[in-house]
Parts: structure tokens; sequence; C-alpha cells
């Protein structure tokens, strides 16, 4: 029995800093609707500032006023963040913001190593609670219960701001209806920069908190982003008391279930959310109303195919890029080859997102299922290239058929996190299913065979599936089919009234989107000779996001040139030097601020004005 | 046995909460006839309109179409029985030229909408401007939906829901939020063109100039239920319908401001 | 405006310089060029020591005339912790940069990758850093060659000490992937050879990096194990040993740890360090042999910091190189591998040979006993296992490749 109280209490410790760190991302989003990837950027820089003031700072005082001074310092560094980028984009397209933010995580990533060292760093412990209590004859950690009190005791604090003070009523309207804060003649700008502020204030104390527990390292940003995220959704957004018992269940499952489970750590937080989503589409406490918005890739520039001049000038690019093996050495062709295979995955989640206005934060499973479906090919059943390459694209046509089955109730972030759910849990079976799939060892001998084992061989056959790919995904754009797409995406009950369904177009959606990503998946395990569980992890699920919101997220041609620039610049930059984060962070940073509405997007932008004719007069035959 | 109207709707109940939006309504709609359901805000109009279109579930009641049941099939199937529909806050495809939204409701309409292959914006071109020119808005064919003044995407919703030849027309407050002038003209082409094709019409509106310029016939409603219906004379001289309508303070004076939407019933 | 436009241009002209500023051929003649790519950016703490271990070899490779009379030239790149993107840097200081062998890696993942593209390239691949036994076994390949005492020859070393230990109850600690697991499978299965009146009572597998060490290090202490065998590292081995200390989850229990006695782990414990753990790890402060004692001053007086096992594997990578090209006499990869087929050379460790059946070093690794020396978490009593004393008879490795490799 003591055991079980014991393992309870500790449970509610680790919901306590869980819970900082969400509620700052919840009320972060539920204001300014900006999915703020570098939350955990914030809870990470938190940790650092507070390791540096408590080692310099004496006594117990020297302790706390240090962690809340980082705190501040942060909130701080967040209230300059919003005003330098975010506040220069709101009025982007929606998802924008989630590009600057990603940039200036990869920022911060590199910064911490550059100011702080490699080295990871233990801090003091505080003042006072070092020690271990016994209760029912077993050691609980005094700091535990610093921290199982300090939960409730945030929310009581976080229900008072926002029940018993103008600026917690302020922000509690504009959570509600953006248009009528305005109204009430809020000062919107200063508004959002206070509740940024707030939100990171409550991310860095989280992280500053962490000091007793563990080391402090250039890891900790991308560790509880994604766990902090999938509490928010439980809870539902923009709801604090809901990411408050969203922490208390998933921590209290963790400890309990690794009882039972001792593998089941990695997946559990996302079971959970399929679990309340299946059954609460919008998370414990969330409201319908916060999660319908408009999509983000509606424009109000009618999308045109290309006309006679704009076909001669992609075929001409195909062709030229033909001949790239005649004049390049193999390297070039090689890292041309994996661009090209970012553009089809691209393009394939531009058709989700952009054409049919489906958020997908998880895109990597799709492209991890063609990756391993080659895999599953080659070494299982024994076929070679050309069959792998036809079938592959199968895993993702059956993985997206069936998540876009059992998703059909959600929409916008919901559903966008529920991809990632979906994407971390085919991840975790590769990664821990040893047995089956090699594990983090990953399979390996996958190399193209006949005229493709040559780089040059297998770029053109790239280079072919690439046309074919981005050709069909055009002609679908335009098809009847695509207007039907882009009607669900729209106005999805006026689509309805004419008799489109909403979600059979949607689920047909997913499941072009995700062939075309497993057919980048499995041409990416040929190149690469070789699958890991990294073809299924985050990083390539936002990759493929940043290129298409790079590109321009409301043009046709947005996935194609944000790929190409994303990929090329990352590769070369790994190639250049060690800080190819940091300057990549950089790079995204100039270009959301340069260009809210992407590459393609600001090439439109100008010809439109500089053309000075109504958008809709430019029609080719 | 004769044939059945063209909408039948019967014992309609739908409740939110304990709220009963929708209690107990029951009425019918011939071909060609155009019919008014008006009432104070929050008396149950928009309910009683996604009960129709089928995109609410009734509590009880049956909704026939043509002697077809199609209670709470989905606007989709509603749709495909005969049943067009505009919006009380118009809805059109913003992305999409003026045309293109209507040729997109066409090939949906003729089944084409699955198709991945053909241009779409070829798909039934001349089909597509007929119908933006009944609405009257066939100078602007090509100018992007999302620049449209809010009178002509009031029209252009108007070609959408004729786009899928429809039997019975649902029109939430087609009027709302128009010019003055915009407005009988809006009204005047929606009539001629369901009396031209005998479609039978359904339209909520606050403008009760609108209302008695062209209803064949007005049902009200107050706080869910049915409390009088006939000609626009008879209903005029309704006690229960004054009494009604006192509260809400607009009693049969023809208004001519835009009005506000019907937040709770919406 | 103005800004916008110039933002386009400044992005344009990077991305178009991006080849043509890189595209130039390498100065060919009068040098040999080394490969050399690591996790640099993912995994800092390691891979800078071991950057430094390697410049230091290379300068004094340099400085003794170079190899076969011509410079050695190290092309270093970080293969950003991932292997898709570590083949990608290979391919490029394969094919552009005409580098004549690769050197480097430290996750398991990306040595494996790197050694299957060294095996389909035909260009010798050594192993620095990475643990898994697959690299020269399951998935060996005459490319390629380690350095490193691997993760089965370090289980060995622990199992034998663990089964002098009275404990007849153990439990598990271990990250749930594959090195995790192939860890324990190892020492699992040699303990219980040697001891076979041993029970395993508990196992516990977090995901590795994301240890929730409250409830972890609870539920261990429920089984109430005489001894604990512990894999976790890094952050992860932190929160373990802090949650552990204040739940008293170590006291009175044997604790068997990998890797804990690395300066690169141990270190940032300060005086939290666990205290009387046997681990496996680098005491360089109490390593009195003459061939260390060389390279701890020479490493010192060149950076003023100490050595971390990082710095020797990198030191002794670039010395192993140098002597297989030097052997060989040439950079023809069939001469290399002849070359490193039974190579021998002595490191701040002693001596070393590169098995010629299984291309795995006998480099061997301190075992010893954690404790607290001036308030730093140190070795005591470590003692220097032997490679070669640890590993499967050759005959047995062979066994174990791939036909025909």
């Amino acid at each position: 029995m003591s055991f079980w109280i014991a393992q309870f209490l500790t449970g509610l410790a680790s919901a306590a800093s869980l819970f900082l760190v969400a509620s700052g991302l919840s009320i972060i989003f539920g204001v300014t609707r900006v999915v703020n990837f570098a939350h955990g950027a914030f809870y990470m820089i938190g940790a650092y500032v507070a390791w540096s003031l408590t080692e310099r700072l004496a006594g117990a005082f020297g302790w706390w006023g240090g962690v809340l001074l980082a705190a501040a310092a942060v909130a701080a560094l967040g209230a300059l963040a919003e005003i330098l980028v975010l506040r220069r984009i709101y009025q982007a397209p929606e998802l924008f913001q989630l590009l600057a933010t990603f940039g200036l995580t990869l920022i911060a990533a590199d910064l911490v190593v550059m100011l702080w060292g490699p080295d990871e760093l233990v801090g003091r412990r505080a003042p006072g609670l070092t020690g271990s209590i016994a209760l029912f004859d077993q050691m609980i950690p005094a700091w535990d219960l610093f921290l199982i009190v300090l939960g409730p005791v945030a929310l009581g604090l976080l229900w008072l701001l926002f029940n018993r003070t103008r600026f917690g009523v302020l922000v509690r309207a504009a959570t509600q209806d953006r248009e009528m804060a305005a109204a009430l003649g809020v000062n919107e700008k200063w508004l959002f920069t206070g509740v940024f502020a707030l939100g990171v204030f409550l991310a860095a104390l989280a992280g500053a908190l962490q000091l007793p527990r563990e080391s402090v390292n250039h890891h900790m940003d991308l560790r509880i982003i994604v766990d902090a995220f999938v509490v928010v959704v439980i809870g539902g957004l923009g709801s604090i008391t809901g990411a408050f018992i969203a922490a208390l269940l998933v921590a209290q499952l963790n400890a309990f279930g690794i009882l039972l489970f001792p593998k089941i750590s990695l997946v559990i937080i996302f079971l959970v959310m399929a679990a309340v989503l299946a059954v609460r589409p919008w998370g414990l406490l969330g409201r319908p109303d916060v999660a319908q918005r408009p999509p983000a890739a509606t424009s109000a520039r009618p999308w045109r195919p290309l006309g006679a001049a704009g076909r001669l000038a992609m075929a001409a690019l195909a062709l030229a890029a033909m001949a790239l093996p005649f004049i390049s050495g193999e390297y070039l062709v090689i890292a041309a080859t994996e661009t090209l295979i970012f553009a089809i995955l691209a393009v394939s989640l531009h058709m989700l997102l952009s054409v049919a206005g489906v958020a997908s934060f998880g895109h990597a499973a799709f492209f991890g299922l063609g990756a391993y479906g080659v895999a599953l090919a080659v070494k299982g059943l024994g076929l070679g290239m050309g069959a792998a390459l036809a079938l592959a694209p199968l895993a993702g046509l059956v993985g997206a058929g069936l998540f876009a089955l059992a998703a059909a109730r959600l929409s916008g972030v919901y559903l966008a996190m529920l991809t990632l759910a979906f994407a971390q849990i085919l991840w975790s079976i590769a990664f821990q299913w040893v047995e089956v799939t090699g594990g983090d060892n990953g399979v390996l001998g996958l190399w193209p065979t006949g005229f493709a084992a040559q780089p040059a061989g297998f770029y053109w056959l790239t280079l072919g599936v690439a046309v074919l790919v981005i050709g069909a995904s055009r002609v679908i754009m335009f098809s009847p089919f695509g207007y039907g797409l882009r009607g669900v995406r729209d106005e999805a009950r006026r689509a309805a009234s004419i008799g489109v369904r909403p979600g059979l177009m949607r689920w047909c959606a997913f499941a072009i989107a995700g062939t075309g990503a497993a057919v980048a998946g499995a041409l990416f395990a040929f190149l690469k000779g070789s699958v890991f569980p990294d073809t299924l992890a985050i990083p390539v699920s936002v990759d493929s996001l940043a290129m298409v919101l790079l590109g321009g997220v409301q043009t046709t041609l947005g996935p194609l040139v944000g790929a190409v620039a994303y990929k090329a610049l990352s590769i070369w930059l790994l190639s250049q030097t060690q800080w190819s984060k940091l300057a990549l962070g950089l790079v995204i940073l100039a270009v959301v601020l340069a260009f809210p509405r992407g590459l393609v997007g600001v090439v439109n932008q100008w010809r439109d004005r500089w053309a000075k004719r109504p958008p809709g007069s430019g029609e080719h035959p | 046995m004769s044939a059945p109207p063209l909408l039948t709707a019967t014992g309609l109940a739908r409740a939110w909460g304990g709220v009963r939006a929708v209690d107990d309504v029951s009425f019918s709609v011939a071909a060609g006839e155009i019919v008014a359901l008006i009432g104070p805000n929050g008396a149950g109009k928009s309910t009683c309109f996604n009960l129709i279109n089928g995109q609410l579930q009734p509590d009880a009641g049956r909704v026939l179409l043509s002697g077809r049941d199609i209670t709470g099939a989905g606007p989709a199937r509603a749709f495909r029985a005969g049943v067009g529909r505009t919006f009380q806050i118009a809805a059109t495809f913003a992305s999409m030229t003026v045309r293109e939204n209507v040729q997109t409701a066409l090939a949906a309409g003729r089944g084409q909408i699955m198709r991945p292959w053909g241009a779409g914006r070829n798909v039934a071109r001349d089909d597509a401007m007929r119908l933006l020119a009944l609405s009257g808005m066939a100078a602007q064919a090509e100018r992007p939906a999302a620049e449209l003044a809010y009178g002509d995407v009031k029209r252009l919703e108007l070609a959408i829901a004729l786009a899928g030849a429809p039997r019975l027309l649902l029109m939430d407050e087609p009027t709302a939020g128009m010019a003055p002038a915009d407005r009988a003209d809006l009204m005047r082409t929606a009539v001629a063109v369901a009396r031209k094709q005998n479609i039978g019409v359904l339209f909520t509106e606050h403008d009760m100039d609108a209302v008695f310029a062209h209803a064949d016939r007005i049902l009200v409603l107050d706080r869910g239920r049915l409390i009088a219906s006939g000609a626009p004379a008879d209903v005029r001289d309704n006690a229960a319908v004054r009494a009604a309508y006192l509260g809400d303070g607009v009693l049969f004076a023809a208004t001519s401001g835009p009005h506000p939407g019907d937040p709770k019933s919406s | 405006m103005k800004f916008r436009k110039t933002m386009a241009l400044a992005f344009a002209a990077l991305a178009l310089s991006g080849p043509a500023a890189t595209a130039g051929e390498a100065q060919l003649s009068g040098e040999v060029r080394i490969g050399e790519l690591n996790s640099y950016s993912t995994l800092p703490s390691f891979t800078e020591p071991y950057r430094k271990g390697w410049s230091l070899a290379v300068e004094e490779i340099n400085a003794t005339g170079g190899v076969n009379g011509k410079k050695l030239t190290v092309i270093s790149r970080d293969d950003g912790g991932k292997p898709a993107e570590a083949l990608t840097v290979a391919n490029e200081l394969l094919s552009r940069e005409k580098a004549d062998m690769l050197v480097g890696a430290f996750f398991s993942n990306v040595g494996l990758a790197l050694s299957d593209f060294a095996k389909q390239k035909k260009i010798v691949y050594l192993a620095a850093e990475p643990l898994t036994d697959a690299m020269v076994w399951s998935n060996g390949n005459p490319y390629t060659f380690r350095l490193r005492a691997s993760n089965y020859m370090q289980a060995r070393m622990l199992a034998e000490e663990a089964a002098k230990l009275p404990a007849k109850r153990w439990a598990v600690i271990a990250p749930n992937y594959e090195y995790g697991q192939s860890a324990v499978a190892v020492f699992k299965k040699l303990l219980s050879e040697k001891r076979p009146d041993i029970e395993w009572v508990a196992e516990q597998w977090p995901p590795q990096g994301k240890i929730d060490a409250g409830p972890v290090a609870q539920a261990i202490a429920a089984a109430k194990p005489d001894a604990i065998l512990n894999v976790m590292f890094g952050p992860d081995l932190v929160k373990l040993v802090r949650e552990g200390n204040a739940r008293g989850l170590f006291r009175d229990r044997a604790v068997v740890s990998f890797l804990t006695g690395e300066p690169e782990y141990l270190d940032p414990l300060k005086d939290e360090a666990p205290v009387g753990w046997i681990v496996t790890g680098y005491p360089w402060y109490d390593i009195k042999t003459p061939e260390h004692a060389a390279f701890l001053k020479a490493y010192q007086a060149r950076f003023n910091d100490y050595p971390r096992l990082g710095s020797i594997i990198g030191y002794s990578a670039m010395h192993a190189a140098a002597a297989m090209l030097r052997k060989a006499g040439s950079t023809d990869a069939d001469k290399l591998i002849e070359a490193g087929r039974g190579l021998s050379l002595t490191t701040p460790f002693g001596p070393i040979t590169f098995r010629p059946a299984d291309h795995q070093s006998t480099m061997g690794a301190f075992v010893g006993v954690t404790g607290v020396r001036d308030g730093k978490g140190v070795m005591m009593n470590p003692a220097y296992r032997k490679g070669e004393d640890y590993l499967p008879s050759e005959a047995e490795a062979a066994k174990m490749r791939p036909a025909g490799n």
C-alpha cells in the first residue's frame, strides 16, 4: 500500500513541471493562436540561466532569487522575440508563425552550446529541500513534495490572474473572440506581448525548477516540447485547468503504467491523447469554437494552372535537371537526389496542408512507412528494387487510409496533433521493437541495383519519379476533385450543401498525401541504402512543414521551391559548419520576416503588383 | 393517392441542453411555392433549417422530400435528393473565381467531383455562365470570389445553390447584411428563378418587406413552436404573432437597416 | 520594401554561392586525406574532447614526417547525429573531398550506416566510438574496423565483477533501444552462465533521454533487489542518480553500471557522484603507465584541459589510421584492409591489435569502483582489462560474421 501512495506522490510531482510548461503554451496559443514551437527552447534557456545565477548567488535567497530572476529574464527575452519577430507576422497564414518559432528553436539550440559549453551542467539543489522525508516508510524527496504543492498553487494563481485582474479578463476575452477584444478597445499588440511573456515565464520557470532534478543540457528543448503540446491538446487548447488535469493524467498513467509495462513510457502520452481525442475531439476541457479557424491555405488569389510559357519553363527545367550528372561531381548529384526526394515529400504534404487545408505535424509517419516498406519488401520478401519501389508506397496508402478513418472526427490543430501521435507511435515501434525492425540500428544493405546502382542512374530515376509525382499532384490540384478539396477547405458547410462530402474528400487527401510521402520514403531508403527510425521521427515532419511554409502555403509551386531552397541549404550548411542549426535558423527567420507569404508567395505578390491587373484576368487557355 | 407535397416536415423537435429550440413543428412546401419562415431572434429558425437540410438529427419527427425520407441524412445526401441552400453568413469558396465556384457546384451535382483528372475550370463552363447570368453575376465571372462585395457574394451563393438543379431551395436570411436596393433585387431574382423552374423555396428573413412582397405563405415560429401559418394577410392580423413580435420590438413595420444575425439559433 | 528586396537578393546569393564556393577540387598531390565525421553538434560533450584528441594525433603524425612521405590532412565534418545525414556527409567526403579513408562516428546507428556505406563504396572505415556488436559481427564487413571496446567486451568485464558479488536478486534499468537491449542481453547471459543461482526480479526500460526517474527508481526499489544493473547514461544518469539517492534506491545495494566511470558522464555529477558502483570508464588521474603519462602531458600542454575518454579514442583512432596507411604504403582499399588485419600499435591504453578475423581492436577498458574525492566523482582502484581477454576467439567471431565477409 505504502508503495502505491509513494508512486502516486511521485506522479504528482512529475505532473507539476509538465503543467507549468503546458499552461504557458496553452495561454500563448489561446490568445495569439501561435503554435509556439520555441516553448521548449525557452524552457531550456530558463534552466541554463538559472544554473548560471544559482551558481553565483549565495544562500537560500540566492537560489530562489536566481530561479525567479532567470524566469523573469527569459520572459523578457520572450517578449523581445515576440516584438521583433512574431508581431510582424501575425497576419501571415496560420502555421507560418510555427516556422518562425522553429527558427528560434534552431538558433537557441546552438547558442546555448556556444554560451554554456558542450558539457551537461548539474546545478545546485534547492537549499533546505535536498533531503528526503520518510512517508509510510517510503523515502520521498523533499523537492517532490514542494512540486506537489507548487502545481495546484500555480493553477490557483493563474486562476486568480485570469478571473480577478483586468489583464486576465482581457486575455480571456481575446481567447474567446479576438475581434471582440479588439472592439473593446484593447491594445492588442501589447496584450499579445504580455501574454507571450507570461507563457515564456512559465516555461522558463519550469525549466529553472528542473535544476534540482536533472542536468541542464542542450537536448532539453526538444525533449519537453512534444510532451507539452500533447498535454495542451489532451486538456483542450486554451484551457489551463484542462492542461492541469491532462498533466496529472499523463504523469499518473506513466507512474503506474511502467509497473505493468516497463517499456510503455515512450508511447503512453500519445496513447492517452489518442484515447481522449477519440472520445472528446476537442480535448478534455476544450471548446469546439477554439479549434474552428479558417485554414491557413485559403488564399484570395485564385490558383491558376501554368500557362503555355510556364509549362515550357517547367519542361526546360526538368531537361536541364537531367543534364546535371554530366556537368557536376557525384556529391552534387547525390545531394540533388536527396533534394528531389524531399521535394516529393513537400509536394505530398502540400496536397494535404494547402489543397485540402488539413494541417499535419506527423507527415514523417507516411515517409517512414514508405522507407520501412522498402526494407520489408527487400529484406522480408526478397524483392528487387523495382518491385520494392512499386509496393512500398502502398504502405503509406494503407497507413494514411487507416489513420484518416480513425481521425475522421477531428480537425484543426487537434487533427495535426493526432498525426504527430500516429508518427510517434510508429517511431516508437520502429525504435523499440528491435527483433523486427532492427531498432535504432536500422535495416542495412538496401542499395539500388542495375542502372540505378550508380548515383547518376538513381538520380535520373528519382528525377523521373519526381516529375511524375509533381505532375500528378498538379493534375489533381486542378481537376474537379482538386476543386472539391479546395471547396471543403474554403467552406466545408458550403461544400457539403452542394453534395461534396468533406469527410470523404479529406480521407482521399490523406490517402494521396500518404502515398506520395511513402514514394519519397521509398526512394530515400534506396538513396541511403538503409532505413532507420529517424525516417519516422519528428524532424522529418518539421522539415517537410518548414519546406511547404517556406515556399508559401497559399501557392501551388511553393512546396517545390521551398523544398529545394530548404534542403539544398541544410545540406550545404551541414558541410560548411558545425553550427548549421544556428545558420539555418537565422536564414529561416530572415525569410519569415522578409517574405511572410513564403518564397513563391512573395513572387506572386510582386507579380500582381507590377502587372497591375486584376489577378483573375490572367487567363490561360 | 395524390402526389405528396415537395417538402413535408412532421413533428420536428430538437432540444439544446434543456432548451427546446424546435418543438413539434409540422409544415409542408409545395413545388413552386415560396414560403417564408419568420420569428423573433432565438425562435429556432436556423435550427429548423438545419433539421430540414439534414445537418442536424432531430430528436423526433421526420423530413420527407417528395415522400422520400431525408431525416438527418446529412447535407450531401439532402443535396442529392434535391435540396439546395444558401447560408445566413454567406459561404463561398474564397480561393476560386466566381465562375469556378459555380463550376465546382456543377461538378458535384453531376457526379464529377471525385474525378482527379481533367481541368476543373473547363467543367460545364456554359452552364456556369448561364447560372451566373441568371443571378446577375455574369460580368464578374472571372473575379476572385474573395474580392466580391457582400451583395455579390450573396448572388454568387444563389448561383451555387441553383447549380445542383434543386427542387427545394432553402435560403437562410438571403438578404442579411445587404444594402436595401440590393435586397429587393436579390429577392426578385431568386423568386423569379424559382417560379420559372418550379422550385419550392423556404426562406427565413428579418426584412418584412421582402417577406410580404414575395412569400406565398408565411410560417411563424416562436420559442420553437409554430404559432401561425397562412397567407401573408392572415398572418399579419394574427394576434399571437403580434404578441410574439412585441417582445422583439420589430412589429411588422418595414425595416430597412441591416439586421444582425441570430446568434443563438445559428 | 527595400529591406525585403535586400533579403531576397541576399537569399538568392546564398543559394547560388553554395555549389560554386565548394565545388573546387582539392589539392590532392602530396597529401593523404582522411575524411572524419562525428556528432559534433548533437553530442559535443563527447565529441569535442574527441576532436582535440585526433587533432593532437595529426599534429604528432605530421611533425614526424606524415604518412608515407606525405602530409596527413583530415577533413572533419559534423554528421548531424543521424545516419541519413551522416551518409550525405560521407558522400561529400568521398566524392568531393576525395578522402582516402573514413574515420569517426559516435552513435551505433551512424556507425552501422557508415560501415554499410563503406562496403558499398569499397572504402575503408575505421569506426571510433560506436559500441554495437553488430558492427564487427552480425553486420561485419571487410571494409570496417572498430577501435573501441565493444558492448560485448564491456558487458563481459562487468559480468565478471558481478559474478563475484553475493547478490542473488538482480534488477535492470536500461534505455529502451538497441544499445540498452543488447547490453542487458549479453550481461544477463554471461552472468547467468557464471551464476545459475541468481534471479532477475525487475526491469525498467525508460526511453533514452526521457527517463521519468522518480517512478522508475520507486518501481525498482519495490522489487527489493540485491543488485542493480544500470545502462542509462548522460542526462538520464544524472536524473536516476539524484532520484535514486533521494529515495534510498542505492543504499545497501550493489550497482553495476556501463560507462559511468567515463569523465563525460561522471564529472557533471560532482560531489553527487554515486559511491561504490562497479563501472567501466577512464580514470585518467590514476593511470600510471608511461604510454598514458606521455599522452596526458602532451594533451594538457596542448589544450590546457584534462582528457576525457573521447580524447583517448580520437587520439588513438587517428594514430591507428596512420599506422594502417603506413603499413599499407598506399591508399588502396584492399591494401589498407590487408594492413589493417593484424595491425598492432601502441595507444595510451597500451598495445592493441586489430584482429584479422573480425577487425575488432583489442583495446580494453578500465573497470573500477566509483567514489568521491575532493568533491569530484572518481573511479577508485581502477584496473585495465585487456580487450583480448574479453572477446570470443577469432574462430567464433568469424562464424558470427555474414558469409563471405
